[in-house]
């Protein structure tokens, strides 16, 4: 059983002049259009119910003005909510004096930013020990430990580098170092790679996949691109207009997405890059042909099938043991997009 | 129809005595309290006195070797500190040097009293929109009312001298330092601060971790208006009791001495030059980290 390290509880956000008075609107089921339109708020987000998992990469993805940055401000409460609760470890963040969240962000929780947000007049050994220096540590000492992160993340030979003169995938790989160097135990990363070149973004996300199996943070990473969020997320949550339309584990959103919004939403990945055979495999003691382990995706089974010449192969576990077996007509069924049609989408 | 052609004005009777109730009001005032503000300027009064004895005093190639170490500490610019030095020659050797030493003395004041007094009201007014529209009137009289309106008052209390110039001095040349640390501050980068909220700084950390150090180039362009400003009031400083290169100005004037009132005109002129070429130098390498090196 994983523990629940971030639980969101019953959130709203409404912006604009006089948001408890338009939360009885929203209480009513009031549309975010008609919310605008009518009484001119805008809501944020409504009712929204996570529950984040401890050393568990949680992705919160939707398009843009979905709200999932005003989401992720909340749990480290650069935003404050209409009304709700985030509860980190049993405690209630937003019930937390100045003194309490000040600490709560210097412990507990840091963050990576979109546009880096770095500090432009320190070096970047400076910028990485920014998070120890505000502690109160020496600059000295602070130095010092973040030097490992540095390292860490590929800059050493850098230090003395101000933010202006690296490339954009360089300074955020100090804005993750600073992250890393005050050993909170929750990364909130709002939409940290987007501004990056595909190519660095793959990349940035293999440092923080490398990282995480060494860290185990509790990682809350905020996206648009659908790829990076099947890439890097144990679970994700969907975000639509400020409300979440489905959560779940990256398989279990493309076998059974929640609604036409979803199935749209995925319809142009790479289902047998991403699918991986556990979630098509048919439980069974024993099995013929090539042996798979069960997160092998569906292309390179059936890669294996063909190169086997068998029409079937057996799923083993971790331990080698056979628990089901994967025949080549459902992997390529799994492939093709299932109950849909071709009229564009269908939701509106 | 006399309406229309006619203002509806103020009868003249009454016009003359609000006038003078004006007039008898600020004079009891500055006789009651006249001889108190007078003395609480005193310490100041001394210390410029001082200041200015110290600079007319000390031997001239001493103050050549201050002058042309602080253009180098600001500048790094050898072709700065060599044409500074060289104007001061020129303005030594034309026979103004004492002039000028009085004039560099009530501008260094005014000028650090700006500074003192400017920035913590500009970091204040960054802090609060309310301060904010309650001091920028207030600044904008300071810098569009004629001089000699606020002299009369000025005058009127503590009588013409060092203090009451200085006083002019800096209604005039506060503003920009004010203006400009507030911009500054405003203008820092939303994610910038949103990142040192993120790691908990507090207010302080914040201010001097994150607002002032960046917003110093601003700062520093309003230290160096300030400094030009002061210098332009230098000839009106003069006709309340100021001594420094005014006075030759407003004989010049007064007499029709084209050559005095030109010669002494170009000191202001080489000094206010040296001021901001050497402050502009400065605040440029404040921001050399803005500066990529290949990378966009």
């Amino acid at each position: 059983m994983i523990d629940t390290k971030i639980e969101i509880r019953n959130l709203y956000k409404v912006f604009g002049n006089s948001p408890e008075a338009a939360m009885k609107h929203v209480h009513a089921g009031i549309s975010k259009q008609d919310l605008l339109d009518h009484h001119g708020h805008v809501l944020g987000l409504r009712d929204i119910n996570v529950k984040i998992k401890s050393k568990r990469i949680q992705v919160i993805m939707g398009l843009s003005g979905s709200g999932k940055s005003t989401l992720i401000r909340h749990i480290n409460r650069l935003i404050e909510p209409t009304e709700g609760e985030v509860i980190v470890d049993g405690d209630n963040v937003l019930a937390m004096s100045i003194e309490e969240l000040r600490d709560f962000r210097r412990h507990k929780a840091s963050m990576v930013f979109q546009r880096f947000g770095l500090l432009p007049h320190r070096t970047v050994s400076q910028n990485v020990a920014y998070g120890l220096s505000i502690q109160g540590i020496s600059e000295g000492e602070a130095t010092e430990r973040s030097q490992r992160w540095i390292d860490r993340v590929g800059l050493a030979g850098f230090e003395q580098h101000f933010p202006a003169q690296l490339s954009g995938g360089m300074q955020q790989r100090v804005g993750l170092a600073r992250a890393l160097a005050t050993d909170a135990e929750i990364l909130l990363m709002d939409e940290a790679f987007s501004a990056l070149d595909p190519l660095i973004r793959t990349d940035m996300q293999n440092i923080l996949l490398d990282l995480q199996e060494e860290l185990h943070k509790t990682i809350v990473f905020i996206t648009h691109d659908l790829d990076e969020a099947l890439r890097i997320g144990d679970e994700i949550s969907i975000l639509r207009d400020g409300e979440v339309i489905q959560q779940g584990d990256p398989q279990s959103i493309i076998m059974k997405p929640a609604d036409d919004y979803i199935s749209d939403f995925i319809k142009d990945i790479n289902r047998g890059r991403v699918l991986e055979v556990r979630s098509i495999m048919e439980k069974a003691n024993r099995a013929t042909g090539p042996k798979m382990g069960i997160k092998t995706p569906l292309e390179d089974a059936l890669q294996q099938l063909v190169n086997a010449g068998k029409d079937s192969g057996a799923i083993v576990a971790d331990d080698g043991k056979t628990i089901g077996k994967i025949s080549m007509v459902n992997a390529i069924a799994a492939m093709a997009r299932p109950d849909r049609d071709d009229e564009g989408p269908r939701y509106k | 129809m006399e309406f229309f052609s006619e203002f509806p004005e103020l009868g003249r009777g009454d016009l003359r005595d609000f006038k003078k109730a004006v007039d008898f009001g600020f004079r009891s005032f500055s006789r009651a309290y006249g001889e108190g503000i007078e003395n609480f300027f005193d310490p100041l009064l001394q210390f410029m006195i001082w200041f200015e004895r110290l600079l007319i005093n000390s031997p001239w190639p001493i103050i050549l070797a201050v002058i042309a170490g602080l253009a180098w500490l600001g500048s790094r610019s050898w072709k700065l500190v060599a044409g500074s030095v060289a104007c001061f020659i020129l303005i030594g050797y034309f026979g103004m040097w004492e002039n000028t030493m009085a004039t560099l003395a009530i501008i260094s004041v005014a000028t650090f009293i700006c500074i003192g007094l400017g920035i913590p009201l500009g970091i204040w007014m960054a802090k609060s929109n309310r301060v904010q529209s309650i001091i920028t009137p207030i600044l904008d009289v300071m810098q569009t009312i004629p001089s000699f309106v606020y002299l009369i008052p000025v005058v009127m209390l503590l009588g013409i001298g060092k203090v009451p110039g200085l006083i002019a001095v800096c209604i005039y040349a506060a503003p920009p330092i004010v203006r400009l640390t507030n911009l500054g501050i405003r203008l820092v980068d939303e994610e910038v601060l949103e990142a040192a909220d993120a790691f908990g700084a507090n207010y302080k950390q914040r201010l001097w971790g994150v607002q002032i150090p960046l917003a110093l180039p601003n700062i520093f362009a309003g230290v160096n208006q300030t400094i030009m400003m002061a210098l332009a009031m230098v000839v009106i400083a003069s006709m309340i009791g100021v001594r420094g290169l005014g006075v030759p100005v407003l004989q010049a004037v007064s007499n029709q001495y084209l050559a005095l009132g030109l010669m002494n005109g170009l000191a202001i002129v080489a000094i206010a030059i040296i001021f901001d070429r050497v402050s502009q130098k400065y605040g440029q390498r404040l921001q050399a980290y803005r500066k990529g090196s290949g990378h966009d």
